[in-house]
This record gives C-alpha cells, sequence and structure tokens, in this order.
C-alpha cells in the first residue's frame, strides 16, 4: 500500500475527493482494513453504494481496480485460473510437426505446455500475483450469490494470500491486495469468512449527506431540487415500500430531473419520473396512495 | 450480566492508556459481548486491540467503529453491541433509557370453524378455554421440551428419518460427461492429446450439471397451532439437517429466523435453542404481514427465487386478509413451488374459510395435510416432485 493513510479523517477526506461521501463508520472500516492488511465486508440494502467504495479506493489510491462478479456457479476457472486451450492445442501441433512431440522429449513438451506462458490469470490469481506499485484493490462483488464451495476456496486465498497452480507451482503476493468484498445478504456469508474480514453494514445516508452527495454526483442540478429529491427519497424510505430506494436511485432520480430541466420538484415532473426512483408498479401505487402532493409539499418544506 | 470491573466512564478519560490496560479492557468488553449472547471469537478479539492500537481510543467513535467492524458479524447484534458498549464504555444503565415493558395481556377470542362468527374478543363470560389466538403479542419464552410424551419422541425419531429431497434445477456449473455432448472441455483434450504424443485424438465434453433446489419452510408457531407446531419443528429440524440449501423460518407476531439454531444435528439442543430464538411461541397471528416481511428481508432479495416454499401453517390470521394475499402473490411471483401444509385440513368437513387461509390459496400450487406422520411423508414425496 506505499503510504497507508494515518487517521480515519484522511480516508473520508480522500474518499470525498474522489467524490464520495462516507460516514464516520464507514471511514472507520475502511481505515482499518487499510492499516491492518484485512479484507472488508460490506454488506447492505442494494443501492447504498457499496461496489462504489471498493471504485474510490481504487482511485484514491491509485491502485488498479480487479473486479470478480461472483454468480452461481462460479469456479475457479472463472475465478482464478484457465489454460489458454487454443494456444496449447496449437503449440501441441507445432511440436509435432518439428518433431518435438517423440521420443525422450515429453516431458520437457508437457513442462513447456503448463508454463506461465499459456495461463490466462482470472482476478484471484492476478490480484495475488501483481507486480504493480501499489497493491490493487480487489472486488468481490456479491459473493452471496457464489456457492458455498467457492466461498471455503476464497476464504483459503484471503488467509494466505497464496493460490496454487498444480501445473506451475505457489503464487505468493509480496503485497496482498486490498480486498473488498460486498454482499446483498440473500443468504447468510459463511461465519469463516465473516471473521477474516472486517465488517460493516452500509446503511442509507443521513439527510444531510444524501444532499451532499446528490450534488456532487449530479451536474447541474439546483441546490433546492437536491435537498428536495433527498427529502423525497427519505419519505419513500419509510412508508413501507417493497424495495426502498437507495442513494444509487436518488442520484438517477435527480439526473433524471435536471435532464428534463427541472429544478423544483413538483407532483407533475415528480410523477413523469417516478419510475426513476421506484421499480416496482406496487410501490409507485402505495406512494400515490399515501399522496404524491403531500410527500412533495412536506420535501419542498424541509 | 456481570459489571465489567470498574469500567471507565467515558475512553476519553482514559488518556495515555498502557497496552496491557487497553488489552484487558479489550478484554473484558469481549466478555460482556459474550454475555449479551454475541459470537466474539480470539481472532476477532486480536482484530479489536490492533484495531484500538491504530485509531486510538481518545474518541468514542474511535472505539465504537473499531468494534463494529471487527466484534460484530451480522445485523441482528447491533442493538446487544450499542446495549454493551453503552454500559461499558460509557456507564449508562441501558434499561434506564427503554420504555417499562408492557405488560403482557392474555386475550381469550373464540372463533368457530365457519370462521363467520361474531368476533369474540374480550368476551368474559365466554366458555371458551383454548387460546385461538390472541390479537395481542404474547411474548414468552415456553421450555416445551417438558410437554414431549412418549409418542411425540418416537414419532421424532420417525421424523429424522425422512428425506426431503428437491426439484433439481440446472446449475451454471459444468461437469464432465462421458458421451460427446454439451461444451467440448479443452482442458481435459489438452491433457489427453499429450498422452497421445500431441495428438488431439479424444476430445473430452462437460455439460451443466443439476442443483437441488433451496428448500424455505415457514413455520406458523401461534397459539392457534400449538397442538402441532411442536410436532412439525421437527420435521422442520429433520428437513434442515438432512441435506443443504434448506431455510427455516417461524412465523407468529413476528419473523425468527431458525435456520441457525435447527442446524445443529443433535434434535433435543436444535429445539432449546429455538425455544430460545423464538420469542412469540404460541403468542398471537399475523401470518400475512409475517409473511410479508419474509418477502422483503429475504424471499423477494433471493432465498425465495427459484425455490420450494412450504408454508406450514393453520391459515389462522388476525391480520387483514387483503395483506395476506398481497404477501402470498409477491411469494408466488419468485418462488418455484409454494405448498401449503394445513394440519386442520383433514378435520372431517374441513372448508379453507378461515379468511387468512381463503386469501392465500389462490397463490397456492399445492394445499395438503400435515396431521400425522404419513401426511408428511406424503409431503416429502411433493416436495421433491
Amino acid at each position: 500500500m506505499g503510504v497507508g493513510p494515518g487517521s480515519v479523517t484522511e480516508v473520508a477526506d480522500g474518499l470525498s475527493a474522489n467524490d464520495y461521501l462516507t460516514s464516520e463508520g464507514l471511514a472507520t472500516a475502511i481505515f482499518l482494513g487499510l492499516s491492518l492488511r484485512r479484507p472488508l465486508l460490506l454488506e447492505g440494502e442494494a443501492g447504498v453504494g457499496k461496489t462504489e467504495v471498493a471504485k474510490t479506493l481504487a482511485s484514491w489510491l491509485g491502485s488498479r481496480l480487479i473486479r470478480l462478479q461472483c454468480y452461481e456457479g462460479i469456479d475457479v476457472s472463472q475465478a482464478v485460473y484457465e489454460w489458454d486451450y487454443s494456444r496449447q492445442l496449437l503449440h501441441l501441433r507445432t511440436a509435432e510437426a518439428t518433431g518435438g512431440a517423440s521420443g525422450a522429449d515429453a516431458a520437457t513438451l508437457e513442462d513447456s505446455l503448463y508454463s506461465e506462458r499459456f495461463l490466462v490469470k482470472r482476478p484471484l490469481l492476478e490480484a495475488i500475483s501483481h507486480d504493480d506499485p501499489a497493491p490493487p484493490v480487489l472486488l468481490i462483488d456479491e459473493v452471496d450469490r457464489a456457492d458455498d464451495e467457492f466461498e471455503a476456496f476464497l476464504l483459503e486465498v484471503l488467509s494466505d494470500w497464496s493460490i496454487t497452480v498444480p501445473e506451475v507451482g505457489t503464487f505468493r503476493a509480496a503485497e496482498p491486495p486490498i480486498v473488498v468484498v460486498t454482499s446483498n445478504r440473500t443468504r447468510d456469508v459463511h461465519d469463516a469468512l465473516k471473521r477474516r474480514c472486517l465488517y460493516h453494514w452500509v446503511e442509507h445516508p443521513d439527510f444531510e449527506r444524501e444532499v451532499a452527495i446528490i450534488s456532487l454526483r449530479t451536474d447541474g442540478v439546483a441546490p433546492a431540487l437536491a435537498r428536495q429529491v433527498a427529502a423525497a427519497v427519505a419519505r419513500f424510505r419509510d412508508i413501507g415500500l417493497y424495495k426502498p430506494p437507495g442513494v444509487a436511485e436518488s442520484i438517477d432520480w435527480s439526473m433524471a430531473l435536471v435532464r428534463l430541466g427541472v429544478d423544483a420538484l413538483e407532483p407533475e415532473n415528480a410523477e413523469m419520473t417516478l419510475g426513476a426512483v421506484l421499480k416496482y408498479r406496487e410501490d409507485q401505487g402505495r406512494v400515490r396512495d399515501f399522496g404524491l402532493d403531500r410527500i412533495i409539499a412536506e420535501a419542498t418544506s424541509r | 450480566m456481570a459489571q465489567p470491573p470498574s469500567p471507565p466512564s467515558t475512553p476519553a478519560k482514559a488518556a495515555e492508556p498502557s497496552g496491557e490496560d487497553v488489552c484487558s479492557l479489550a478484554s473484558s468488553f469481549g466478555t460482556a459481548l459474550r454475555e449479551a449472547g454475541l459470537e466474539v471469537s480470539l481472532g476477532s478479539m486480536i482484530a479489536f486491540v490492533s484495531s484500538l492500537g491504530c485509531v486510538g481510543v481518545e474518541s468514542r467513535g474511535g472505539v465504537y467503529w473499531s468494534g463494529r467492524a471487527t466484534l460484530v458479524h451480522r445485523p441482528e447484534d447491533f442493538d446487544s453491541y450499542d446495549t454493551v458498549f453503552a454500559r461499558f464504555w460509557e456507564g449508562i444503565d441501558p434499561l434506564s433509557l427503554l420504555p417499562p415493558p408492557p405488560v403482557a395481556e392474555v386475550t381469550l377470542a373464540f372463533d368457530d370453524l365457519d370462521g363467520d362468527g361474531a368476533d369474540g374478543e374480550n368476551e368474559e363470560d365466554s366458555d371458551t378455554i383454548a387460546v385461538r389466538y390472541s390479537p395481542h403479542e404474547l411474548l414468552r419464552d415456553k421450555d416445551f421440551a417438558e410437554c414431549t410424551d412418549a409418542e411425540l419422541a418416537e414419532l421424532a425419531e420417525l421424523m429424522s428419518q425422512l428425506r426431503l429431497g428437491g426439484v433439481m434445477r440446472r446449475s451454471r456449473r459444468l461437469q464432465p460427461v462421458r458421451v460427446p455432448r454439451g461444451r467440448p472441455d479443452l482442458r481435459r483434450t489438452v491433457r489427453r492429446a499429450l498422452q497421445a504424443g500431441g495428438e488431439p485424438i479424444t476430445r473430452s465434453f462437460r455439460q451443466p450439471g443439476e442443483q437441488p433446489r433451496r428448500l424455505v419452510l415457514l413455520l406458523d408457531v401461534s397459539g392457534s397451532m400449538e397442538s402441532y407446531a411442536r410436532a412439525l419443528l421437527r420435521f422442520v429440524h429433520a428437513a434442515v439437517v438432512a441435506r443443504r440449501r434448506v431455510e427455516a423460518f417461524a412465523l407468529g407476531t413476528r419473523l425468527t429466523r431458525l435456520t441457525r439454531e435447527l442446524s445443529t444435528r443433535d434434535p433435543d439442543d436444535a429445539f432449546d435453542r429455538a425455544a430460545d430464538a423464538v420469542q412469540d411461541w404460541s403468542g398471537g397471528t399475523r401470518l400475512g404481514e409475517s409473511i410479508g416481511i419474509f418477502c422483503d428481508q429475504w424471499g423477494v432479495r433471493g432465498m425465495a427465487r427459484g425455490a420450494v416454499v412450504v408454508v406450514l401453517s393453520d391459515g389462522w390470521d388476525r391480520g387483514e386478509p387483503a395483506a395476506m394475499a398481497e404477501s402470498m402473490a409477491r411469494l408466488g411471483r419468485v418462488a418455484h413451488k409454494v405448498i401449503w401444509v394445513n394440519p386442520l385440513k383433514a378435520t372431517p368437513g374441513y372448508a379453507p374459510l378461515a379468511q387468512g387461509m381463503a386469501a392465500a390459496l389462490p397463490f397456492v400450487d399445492e394445499f395438503v395435510e400435515g396431521h400425522s406422520l404419513a401426511s408428511l411423508e406424503e409431503l416429502a414425496v411433493r416436495v421433491a416432485a
């Protein structure tokens, strides 16, 4: 990590210089992750900015972002390494044509076939075997979508910082990558993995911070509009919707409004753009039943 | 819970503490958390002490968030952590912050099976003795182990032999196949080519394997289910330990996840844990609402998606039928199959007239009995079908 941050404030400032406003809790967790060199496990509702943490960390620290998107059935060949089979086959044919494949050279041929030259590094191996000046940020996104077997493997990598490719040998990280693991909590991540990590539950931001985030992320948003959107979204969050909107939706909504040339939230323009913030028909219905006018009136007076 | 030895009133007062002080304070804090029911491993404690070394103990926020990041691993524990933190580091008695606990009120409610009888709330002169259901939440920590009789134990033994298979679905994970079908397995092909002097004579293939679908069991533990819930819990336990990808929840006036508690193999141990976890055992019923909460917090996010969901309930619901219909509709939209197990269904002349049951039925794929071991065996077959 070169020079690690000296304090929690430095982390918060560094991230905000890269357009990410953190809470004290998240900044502390990130600071500890960097100082103790522990993976950081972020859980929280969809759209609260978990993935964004890793991206911002990378741009702040000037390191490379390596992303591993997890899904059901992900296995070693997609997450760790794969051999470049077409090139291996070509190499074999060439060797055969030049007579290298026969006789005593078989062992040599096999060695050359399974050498780093034909190794395709997938995100995990890439992050472990890096030779970057600053260790890369490894984002393991939505780990809850992967299955238990993969999680167990991940645990091994995150504890030892090494990966063994049987044919080549063991890759060991000179400097371990900075690891951010995110989960939407569709199932519980295994305790053993949790113990390896620092844990932070990412909350929806409070009102003032959400206003700041909207202003920072939406070009040309009027200050009054940013406040109104934040207030309206905050209201949406406590009327019991299926999917309470996250910050990502607040930003989308303000972008949509700005694009339409709106500088103050009104029932008509809110109605037209509701699809940017509420993505269930039932949720839209619920907000209308509750009274969109009322929410907007409240938001405007806040 | 034991009071920690002379807790400092604020961390700020512990300016310039020695490393030893920090260690012993941290370990007493860890002990206090364990007493409050959190699982704090030694590794977490070490991480916590190292964190304090990085962040310092001068600010409340630093200590608080270091502990949250290292000692707590799930949102359910945040409240306990806050309470212990306040008491330990700030010397605040959390009980003084809470409103006085509400006095539990037991209401006898009469409900005839036709479901259309007069609403019998607070009928003191009613001769109904059985608590059918109560609109008030009865928070009781009931030890149901003492109610088991020999027969139930015997049944439990038989239930543990029930195997709930699962409907299979295609997995994305590829498996080697012998016949040339699916996608070429180049890795294996190259390996074999080496043995043949570099000529890929035998080609290998892989194709997607199969995975059992997730099974989600929602057990109604309200008062009206009292005579069945215990036996059905044994069934749920048997299902949870029998195979992977099974999740269990208790439905009452609240939703309690039981998967962790029930994943212990020893049935008695599992029951004790489950009884501790379920605070509204034999309490009131807010079935539709609880199913809605399940959808919000777990189901729609992913747990019920493509899963076989089994609701074990008699369908008595104190809430609005509309809420039940809405929750079941959502569940039905994401689940592969919804099976409703109703122990009352076996009663001669039973018709699903309870409002909750009637509201739920249109969204149920299969409606089965669940009053006896035989019917549960039947259920096991349906789950796998």
